[in-house]
């Protein structure tokens, strides 16, 4: 083997180059993501083979032991739903990344390079952003071959689509903070599990809520995932729950609740993640 | 650069909660020189590079690095070094040329430039056959030698290099030694930590070592040794019969009490008259016609110098560094 021999070319100073700005480098930061996922078949199995085997378990599997009060194909009801939980799960991917650079000592790489303040977090947002459009893109596939249609327009479908990835926005904050707050990726594969999937589950995602009991009923029916779901189909024309005179706001007003809790994730999150991240890295 | 000076800093202090890892470190490197940061485990060396590299603020104190303040103006110190930390840390999932290209865009150089730079380095750190491969893949010694490659993608004026051959084979490590000497031939100023006596003597002009977060001494091999006590001259004989009477020339030679090893058949002594002593030795132990194995004059060690300084080489009761 030859050994290494240093060229005056590779050596000589030059000087350091102008810098190219924080679009540039949050574009860097998030094509390494985007590789990051091509080549970590587990990542994106999450993305692509979990959502497809959830629509297949609970058309098929479940879906036959639910009725929607509301009428309808529960097939069409579940998409909604799905695309929601699909969409919440987004935080994870971002605490995941997270975590993996500080096991691999990547930010401190990061940290030591000239580059613009955020471009780091920028890029995890960016690549996670992106990641999320596969998914979508294929349960909207998946969804269209056991008989989901569009059924409202595709003004409204557009609108319906913008809101899921509004959503993916604010939950992208969320995945930042949690994972600046734990230290490995086990514990947020175990964080996510403990608080994020039940959440997932106390809503309208797989089930209408109208036949939830008192107290868990009252629960999904303000939380945004259920909301999130039910505007997914009111966009997509697709059966949802029916808000009844004495249903609360949030049932009433799926989109516009779902708007708030977007801007209100992020206007909550994104100044704590970013602190709590640039604590998390500066010890 | 606007100074003589790479690196200067002043009263660096570091707390992690109650333990202080630095208690107040002074240090001035003259631009393109080596100096070498010695110590044992914990002794606050990764602390130190971590405030020169802008990655962590000193509770207390200033720096500047290639003339620019560490605190205020870390985007203009990060434009100008290059550190390769403890840890190999180079991205597990790019590839080898993918890990270079990204550093070279992230020092702002254009996507192609970037890529010449990424082939050219790959050739001379004798990495192109696994350039294209998963840097997962590589062996501990290609990925140092990755590591060192992606360091000098941007040409750094300052290099810092955290315990750069802890884990390398003795060929891998000559390697980076000499990597390290044409670096320095060019005017690159090279901040080295290390736990290796040998390595600090081989490479650096300067050497400081430090121990609970303080510079216990500092000055060049020489200096360090001197500080410890001067030479020493040691006499092998053949016959251990003869040892007795060796033992009496040696004493006579240099005016103290040598120390007598019946095992080495050694005796060996303090002296501060170097060379002469050798010679008067030669002569004494001619006329006595007593047979010599070996007869020299030898400095301390590093690591005696170490023990003496520190009382211990390996010093654990202080906190991991961060």
């Amino acid at each position: 083997m030859a050994a290494i021999t240093l060229e005056n070319e590779t050596i000589a100073h030059d000087g350091p180059r102008p810098a190219r700005g924080m679009f540039h480098d949050t574009w860097v930061v998030a094509r390494r993501g985007l590789v990051h996922m091509k080549r970590q078949p587990e990542a994106l199995a999450d993305a692509t083979i979990q959502p497809i085997m959830f629509v297949l378990l609970f058309a098929y599997v479940f879906g036959g032991a639910i009725s929607v009060p509301a009428g309808g194909n529960y097939r069409e009801f579940l998409m909604g739903g799905i695309f929601a939980q699909t969409i919440v799960f987004t935080a994870f991917g971002v605490a995941m990344s997270l975590a993996y650079d500080r096991k691999n000592q990547a930010v401190d790489r990061f940290r030591a390079l000239p580059i613009a303040r955020g471009a780091v977090l920028g890029g995890h947002a960016v690549a996670n952003l992106i990641k999320a459009v596969l998914p979508i893109v294929l349960m909207s596939l998946c969804g269209l071959l056991i008989g989901w249609r569009i059924r409202d327009g595709l003004v409204s479908a557009l609108l319906g689509y913008l809101l899921l990835f509004a959503f993916a926005f604010a939950m992208i904050w969320v995945g930042i903070l949690l994972g600046s707050l734990v230290a490995t990726p086990e514990a947020v594969q175990g964080i996510g599990f403990a608080v994020i999937f039940p959440i997932t589950f106390m809503a309208s995602t797989f089930v209408p809520t109208e036949t939830m009991p008192g107290f868990l009923k009252t629960i999904a029916e303000w939380n945004p995932v259920t909301t999130l779901s039910n505007a997914a189909r009111e966009l997509f024309g697709n059966p949802s729950t029916v808000a009844g005179p004495d249903a609360p706001w949030s049932i009433a007003h799926p989109i516009e609740y779902s708007i708030i809790w977007t801007i209100a994730i992020v206007a909550v999150c994104a100044p704590l993640a970013v602190r709590t991240y640039q604590r998390s890295v500066a010890k | 650069m606007s100074t003589n000076y790479a690196v200067e800093a002043s009263g660096l202090v570091k707390r992690y909660g109650s333990t202080t890892a630095l208690a107040g470190i002074d240090l001035e490197v003259p631009t393109g020189t080596v100096i070498a940061v010695l110590g044992p485990n914990g002794a606050g060396k990764t602390t130190g590079v971590r405030i020169l590299t802008t990655l962590t603020d000193a509770d207390e104190g200033q720096a500047t690095v290639a003339g620019f303040d560490v605190r205020t103006q870390g985007n203009e110190v990060r434009r100008r070094i290059g550190l390769a930390a403890q840890d190999a840390t180079v991205d597990p999932l790019l590839t080898g040329r993918e890990n270079l290209v990204m550093l070279g865009e992230l020092h702002q150089m254009r996507r192609s430039e970037a890529a010449t730079r990424a082939a050219q380095l790959l050739g001379e750190f004798d990495l192109n056959e696994a350039a294209d491969r998963r840097t997962s893949g590589y062996s501990g010694g290609m990925r140092r030698r990755l590591d060192l490659a992606a360091t000098l993608v941007s040409r750094p004026d300052v290099l810092f290099l955290d315990e750069p051959t802890t884990g390398l084979d003795p060929r891998g490590r000559s390697e980076l030694w000499t990597v390290i000497d044409t670096l320095v031939g060019h005017g690159t100023t090279v901040v080295l930590t290390t736990q290796y006596l040998e390595e600090a003597e081989r490479l650096a002009d300067d050497i400081v070592v430090i121990d609970h977060g303080r510079i216990i001494a500092r000055g060049d091999a020489r200096k360090l040794k001197r500080e410890v006590g001067g030479d020493q001259v040691q006499v092998v004989v053949v016959e251990p019969g003869h040892l007795p009477e060796a033992t009496r020339l040696v004493a006579e030679i240099t005016g103290v009490e040598p120390k007598v090893d019946p095992n080495a058949r050694s005796v060996t002594a303090a002296t501060s008259q170097g060379v002469e002593t050798l010679v008067l030795a030669a002569k004494a132990f001619t006329e006595a016609q007593i047979a010599v194995d070996d007869m020299s004059l030898r400095q301390p060690t590093l690591d005696e110098v170490f023990l003496t300084l520190t009382g211990s080489t390996t010093d654990d009761d202080t906190p991991q560094e961060a």
